[in-house]
């Protein structure tokens, strides 16, 4: 009884198999191209579904998008061309891999910026201890001595 | 006194960062082609598919473009608000039928009214990647000289169109 229900449950998956790979069904006539394709909706992200990327995402514009990075690569399209295309119908916004722009100083540079206030914090608040600690008058330091003396002489 | 002021600063400005953060919704980006024309169309109309629309044909008048489908729930949310827009006769108001059947496009305008003075067919999509849509509905607001000046993401309300669209309709119509 067991067994059967074992079996069936195995045939159902193989069954179901054609209907994930028809989806990856992607032809291209070199594999330096497939892998072009496979980078390139690697690092675009799905607007639909803001934490996805295209390469990931089951949503229909992804699949829309995915075709068409297809399309471009098999016409003969740059990375850039392709990047371009799609930038300027749906911004910075759909790129990982953020460009270096004016726009984007502060993405890429705003940690570095907060890594150096954070070390110029570090180094005063090191050199304001250092000053208390050496900060002895004259006097100060006579009565050190002499209560040193003192104590090697008991 | 002194030694706390620089950290109370910092958790402020932290604060009012991640306010700021909160405050903006995600899922409304702001559109790369605002300032630049609609990019360019040529396809059937909807109710006249013997006749072919192109982005030409929206030029001289300041209006909106609604990008709508019958599978959308927000579509039919907005959909009074158009309507009444509409009946207004004040400004011109299309659509970009995005993709969608013709038929269920058509039964939808019969039961709910048609708003649009054209509407553009885009069953496959095409024309929308064009224009940068990701989430039906969306509602564009072009000038007379077809540049795009505006765009509203998400169904539009009453409140919308009398504090931004209106406004802005009346501004580009004065040109």
């Amino acid at each position: 009884m067991h067994w059967r229900a074992i079996t069936l449950l195995l045939l159902a998956t193989i069954w179901a198999m054609p209907a994930t790979a028809a989806e990856k069904m992607v032809q291209f006539d070199t594999p330096g191209q497939e892998q072009r394709y496979y980078r390139l909706i690697d690092q675009l992200r799905c607007l639909v579904c803001q934490n996805q990327n295209i390469a990931d995402s089951n949503a229909d514009l992804a699949r829309d998008l995915r075709r068409i990075v297809q399309n471009k690569i098999r016409r003969g399209e740059s990375d850039r061309q392709i990047l371009d295309y799609l930038v300027a119908r749906y911004g910075d916004f759909v790129l990982y891999n953020p460009r270096l722009k004016p726009a984007t100083w502060l993405l890429w540079f705003g940690p570095f910026v907060l890594l150096i206030i954070a070390v110029l914090i570090l180094l005063r608040i090191i050199r304001h201890r250092q000053d208390t600690v050496v900060s002895l008058s004259n006097d100060d330091e006579r009565r050190i001595e002499e209560l040193l003396k003192r104590d090697h002489r008991s | 006194m002194n030694r706390y002021l620089l950290p109370v600063m910092v958790f402020v400005l932290i604060v009012a960062v991640l306010a700021w953060g909160l405050a903006h919704d995600p899922r409304k980006l702001s559109s790369p082609l605002i300032g630049k024309p609609l990019p360019a169309f040529d396809a059937p109309r909807l109710l006249r598919p013997e006749q072919q629309i192109t982005h030409k044909d929206l030029l001289g008048r300041a209006g909106l473009v609604n990008v709508w489908a019958s599978w959308c729930a927000a579509c039919r949310q907005e959909h009074p608000v158009l309507v009444a827009f509409s009946r207004q006769h004040r400004f011109p108001v299309y659509g970009l039928n995005y993709k969608d059947r013709r038929e269920d496009a058509r039964r939808w305008l019969d039961a709910l009214g048609n708003p649009y003075r054209a509407v553009i067919t885009d069953p496959r999509g095409m024309i929308g990647i064009d224009w940068g849509v990701y989430g039906v509905p969306e509602t564009f607001v072009i000038d007379k000289r077809g540049i795009i000046r505006h765009k509203h993401i998400g169904p539009l309300t009453d409140k919308v169109m009398r504090d931004t669209i209106l406004p802005l309709l009346d501004k580009l119509e004065a040109e």
